[in-house]
């Protein structure tokens, strides 16, 4: 059975189509990533996946029940990190796992056996009777996954679990992440970090305007939708440099300062980099950011 | 696996109840200043009108105006705690620290969030109602002790109805400062055309039917008399009506806090 399938489904918000004929089924024990741009519709799938809210059309199952008539059922087995905070700051660190667990109409005793082995897994030991306040953002994130993880959830849902934390605090969730997968649970998350996804995820549905618009492992997405090698240029003379280039590569990409040159055979760019002194330029593999940026295009979406 | 079976559907009924003791244990946290809030505010009205104002005053309707405050300042205390506790603690709850939203996660849903805040804003409420009647015990501003713990329904019907009407203002509330429309246009209102302060009874006709159809006149059309020594007329209407206000602002806070959070 899988954990979460969504088959058609649509929804708008004043005549736009926020979400558009999306259609996801997600594997057991399986990281699932949705990237895409600001206003993609990552959060409104989310919370339509949820049983939050209504679809205009398209049917869902969430763990065996359909949606929206058992909603709550379903949720019983779901763990959420949402993607703005919400820890309640007037409890301590054990105090807001304690009522959250509540919420799941467990006792007090079970809560209360799962709090240790919960913080210890968010690197929280020893801080079972701090006040919220005193956490840092990283610390908060971790508590918020470890309060998503009180009721023993088989499905996990977090939206942009790493935004605004420092790389060491994004590592400590990755961890913390890829060790419930190592446990057999699903996870779907959303996220704007392609090395995020890269890392995490077996499958990644790239979503733009609420319609997926490419899906496959990491690997398939670069191998699929992209050159092998990239070499970004920047520096003095790029533009006169840039008119004789061309025919060196499959596709040129100016953005801003720098021109990326997407190709199968780097060496011979390099070679006509080496004969062009004020020139800077970085060779590399193509990674999932190209890919993303190919086939979501490189515009400001807000 | 769960399955749909009657003992799930049972629990269900008072999934309400985490919700209320979240807010409990936060209010257990700080409970000393706020029983103490509950307790000086209504006090000084009381003492300060009632002696100062009742020094003035002949008795009213029989009664020294220090016994015939005590109800109006009750009903009153019992309406402002409601109001409040649903206004701005529940708006900060929903709109700032995303406490519901955090809890809609959970195999909780609106129904549930919302009966929570109901039933925790009449607790509160019944606190201070119990709060002034220990004043009223205290300064003996009563004629008959069996019929002031009537006044305990009397609190809880009280507090329901406020914290009914109070959680459908929160539901379309943009900002703390729209409360001040609720508090300008609606309570203060009643609590001048309720008979908090003086008896209604000198109102024009006109005055007095708009009058009693004010919620806060309902309730102090209840506890006065109890406070005075004697049942109340028209008990059941009264406290249909404060039920009705209750539940009719319940269901209009449903359904707009639905619209608000989950569309
Ligand atoms: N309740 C709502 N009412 C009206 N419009 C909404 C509502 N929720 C979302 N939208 C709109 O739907 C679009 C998609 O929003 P959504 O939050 O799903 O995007 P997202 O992919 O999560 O973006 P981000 O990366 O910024 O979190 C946005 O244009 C947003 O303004
Ligand atoms: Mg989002």
């Amino acid at each position: 059975m899988s954990p979460l399938s969504l088959r058609g489904l649509t929804k708008s918000y004043g005549g736009q189509r926020v979400v558009d004929g999306f259609d996801l089924e997600l594997e057991p024990g399986r990281c699932h990533g949705l990237l895409g741009p600001n206003g993609a519709g990552k959060t409104t799938t989310l919370r339509l996946a949820l049983g939050l809210i209504e679809a205009d059309a398209g049917t869902l199952e969430l763990l065996g029940h359909a949606l929206p008539a058992e909603a709550k059922l379903a949720r019983r087995r779901v763990g959420v990190v949402p993607q703005v905070d919400s820890l309640d700051p007037d409890f301590t660190v054990a105090e807001n796992l304690q009522t959250y667990g509540r919420y799941f109409g467990l006792s007090a005793k079970t809560i209360a056996e799962r709090i240790p082995a919960l913080l210890d897994f968010a690197g929280l030991a020893g801080k079972a009777d701090a006040p919220i306040l005193t956490l840092s953002g990283g610390m908060k994130r971790r508590l918020t996954l470890a309060r998503a993880l009180v009721n023993d959830p088989d499905l996990v849902i977090l939206d942009e679990p790493t935004t605004g934390l420092d790389p060491q605090a994004r590592h400590l969730i990755w961890q913390g992440l890829r060790r419930l997968i190592a446990q057999g649970k699903t996870l779907l998350l959303t996220t704007h970090f392609m090395d995020e996804a890269e890392r995490l995820c077996d499958v990644i549905s790239v979503i733009d305007h609420g319609r997926v618009i490419a899906r496959g492992s990491p690997r398939e997405l670069i191998a699929g939708h992209i050159e092998p090698h990239v070499v970004e240029v920047f520096g003095e003379g790029l533009d006169e440099w840039k008119a004789c280039v061309s025919g060196l590569c499959r596709r040129c990409e100016q953005a801003g300062e720098t021109l990326f040159c997407y190709t199968d055979d780097p060496e011979k760019v390099v070679a006509e980099l080496e004969a062009a002194p004020g020139l800077r330029y970085l060779h590399r593999p193509a990674n999932l950011e190209d890919v993303f940026l190919k086939i979501t295009g490189r515009d400001l979406r807000d | 696996m769960y399955t749909l079976d009657s003992r799930l559907r049972g629990n269900d009924v008072m999934n309400w109840f985490p919700v209320w003791r979240r807010n409990f244990l936060v209010w257990k946290k700080l409970a000393g200043p706020s029983l103490l809030g509950n307790l000086a505010d209504p006090m000084l009205y009381m003492l300060g009108l009632g002696y100062g104002l009742g020094a003035l005053l002949p008795d009213v309707g029989g009664v020294p105006y220090l016994n015939f405050l005590a109800a109006g300042t009750l009903a009153y205390s019992v309406m402002n705690s409601a109001s409040f506790e649903t206004l701005y603690s529940a708006f900060s709850r929903m709109h700032v620290q995303k406490t519901w939203d955090a809890i809609l996660n959970t195999p909780l849903d609106l129904r549930d969030v919302l009966l929570g805040e109901l039933f925790w804003a009449t607790s509160k409420s019944l606190l201070s109602g119990i709060a002034i009647l220990l004043v009223i015990w205290v300064l003996g501003l009563y004629e008959d002790f069996a019929l002031t713990l009537v006044l305990l329904p009397v609190a809880v019907l009280t507090g329901f109805c406020f914290a009914g009407l109070g959680l459908s203002i929160n539901a379309v509330s943009p900002n703390y400062d729209f409360f001040l429309y609720y508090f300008t246009l609606a309570i203060t209102p009643m609590v001048l055309l309720g008979g908090v302060f003086y008896p209604t009874t000198a109102f024009p006709a006109w005055l007095a039917a708009v009058a009693a159809w004010l919620p806060l006149t309902h309730a102090i059309e209840l506890a006065r008399p109890l406070i005075l020594g004697q049942w109340p007329q028209g008990m059941l209407l009264h406290a249909a009506a404060l039920l009705a206000y209750g539940m009719a602002g319940f269901v209009a806070a449903l359904g707009l806090t639905r619209k608000r959070l989950l569309r």
